[in-house]
């Protein structure tokens, strides 16, 4: 077994990971970024749509367009990169984190003074949204679909429905379509679309295919393979509703019933979690609570665009980088989401003693909502506010806020919606 | 009075178009992309085409590929079936045309990937780790 040193080690070499590796190498530090898979890239590598990187390149681009930019960055910028390297095991010590890498050449332990965490994100599977017994072949995720359709070139189905409206389904649902297989409809539970409203209209609308809310895969029928399905409408408690079953005859099932992040390896070196995000408990710039372990990109939160991705695995490349050159005082003001009409806020805490003054704040409301305000305030001022034309659950929002603006008597930091009658005299 | 959700970027705002009298009125909007959407989408919508086409490469089975501008919506089916058709036989990389002039509509197919970071058995630097298939 070989023992190796460095300064950063990033964990995965997806859009996350890239671009945290590219800023913590950027900012002086002997960085590698290990990779399981064969390539860079990470799911960008099988994403074969278009409209990623417009807020980051002003271009609408594919996944692997997108990739490819960061990789090419990588190679110019000479990065030392492990691919198919796996991380078998972690621990942090108080100084510093111990990963054992396996890859084809055996077992190094790697000491790392400072860890990024860009490890994505998983589908939810069959078993996690409950459906049990016999395991046909045709039940996947839209993620496993997508590999199965843009890297091995087969079509897994010819004739399915798809359970869920996340993204992935509904690019899938079109992706499908159009290399000739039979997409009957998209069955939602919910009364309304997990996945962005552009994609509902140019996957969906597009093509003729129905989206069916309020409406589920009760039942998989088949053995060997999935022969048919029974789909019935559900009530506001998910219950489905007697004697609306319809029998649908295909051969496929794809699910696109949402993301969890993947943190086996934080989880490993003692990182807390939170339970709403299922990512670790982080400040503005990914700094766990565990000193020196960085999280950035959809091992944090789950994001919806690729760009906020990647400035979030800048900022925690950077921050690792700057926690290598010399320690320094932190002062954490935890951010408190009201959540009445938030489902979330990230970062958990801000760190007033961050070098910068600008953070940045995400946020996903609970449920769709008209014009709102929305501000974060502390110590009864408020420090940012924003209009938003509509908020909807499905859509990540971002808000800056400038540490500067933070009462020094500030205890804590809350986002919520400013009330009707002071938005009303402030529109 | 036609209800559209635009698809120029995320915010997906939903634009509503009134027809009925006079020039059409466009609202709903929150950057003049959304007008030239709304009115492109009213007269000849537009696509832009993203799929994969086969390689004559084992280790690669397919190289993504999109189309360099939008086209009529009306021809997408045609422009898949010419993808579906083409064969990549040489080592092209990001931004190289593989059709000029794809199923007629003067837009070109070009490749959205390097095929070489593709290959199956090689890590970035190109180094052969393993042979496949």
């Amino acid at each position: 077994m070989t023992v190796r040193n460095v300064d950063i080690a990033v964990l995965g070499a997806g859009p996350a990971g890239m671009a945290a590796a590219l800023a913590a190498a950027g900012g002086g530090a002997d960085t590698v970024l290990i990779e399981r898979e064969n390539h860079l890239g990470g799911i960008l590598k099988q994403c074969v749509h278009d409209g990623f990187g417009l807020l980051r390149f002003g271009e609408k681009l594919s996944g692997p367009e997108y990739a490819g930019r960061f990789v090419h960055m990588v190679r110019e910028a000479g990065l030392a990169v492990l691919t198919s390297t796996f991380v078998a095991a972690a621990r942090h010590d108080s100084e510093e984190s111990v990963l054992m890498l396996v890859d084809r050449s055996g077992v190094t332990e790697l000491h790392a003074k400072a860890v990024v965490l860009a490890t994505g994100c998983r589908e939810r599977s069959a078993r996690q949204v409950m459906i049990q017994g016999t395991r046909p072949a045709g039940v996947m995720t839209a993620g496993a679909a997508q590999y199965y359709v843009n890297v091995l070139g087969y079509l897994p189905t010819t004739r399915c429905v798809i359970l869920g409206s996340g993204d992935i389904g509904l690019i899938m649902a079109r992706r499908l379509t159009l290399e000739g297989a039979e997409v009957l409809g998209v069955f939602e539970a919910k009364s309304t679309p997990s996945g962005l409203s552009r994609n509902v209209a140019q996957c969906l609308d597009d093509f003729g295919i129905q989206l069916h809310l309020s409406r589920t895969v009760t039942r998989i029928f088949g053995d060997d393979r999935v022969e048919a399905v029974e789909t019935a409408a559900v009530d506001e408690k998910m219950r489905p509703i007697a004697g609306t079953e319809e029998r649908l005859t295909c051969d496929g099932v794809i699910l696109s019933v949402g993301l969890i992040p993947e943190n086996e390896v934080g989880e490993a070196l003692g990182v807390p979690m939170d339970p709403v995000t299922k990512g670790p408990v982080m400040d503005q710039n990914g700094q766990t609570q565990v000193s020196g372990v960085f999280v950035c990109g959809n091992a944090a939160h789950v994001n919806d665009l690729v760009d906020y991705v990647t400035e979030s695995g800048e900022r925690a490349g950077a921050a690792a980088a700057a926690f290598v050159a010399g320690r320094r005082t932190h002062r954490l003001l935890p951010l408190m989401a009201d959540s009445t009409v938030l489902l979330y806020a990230v970062p958990q805490f801000v760190d007033m003693d961050a070098p910068e003054s600008g953070a940045v704040v995400y946020f996903r409301s609970g449920e769709e909502l008209g014009v709102t305000v929305v501000e974060v305030t502390a110590g009864g001022e408020t420090v940012a506010r924003h209009r938003y034309q509509h908020l909807r659950p499905p859509e990540m929002e971002r808000l800056e806020i400038d540490l500067n603006r933070i009462p020094v008597s500030a205890g804590s930091l809350n986002i919520g919606v400013e009330s009707a009658a002071a938005a009303e005299m402030t529109s | 009075m036609r209800e559209l959700t635009c698809i120029v970027c995320p915010n997906g705002c939903s634009l509503q178009v009134n027809q009925d009298v006079g020039p059409w009125s466009i609202t709903g909007n929150l950057c003049p992309r959304g007008i030239e959407f709304a009115l492109k989408e009213l007269t000849n919508p537009t696509r832009t085409v993203c799929s994969t086409a086969r390689t004559s490469f084992a280790a690669a089975r397919r190289l993504p590929v999109r189309t360099r501008g939008e086209v009529p919506l009306v021809r997408v089916r045609s422009v898949m079936s010419e993808i579906s058709r083409l064969v990549v036989d040489r080592e092209v990389r990001m931004g190289d045309t593989l059709i000029e002039n794809v199923a007629g509509t003067g837009i070109a197919v070009i490749a959205t990937a390097d095929l070489a970071d593709l290959i199956e058995g090689e890590d970035c630097d190109g180094r052969p780790i393993r042979s496949s298939d």
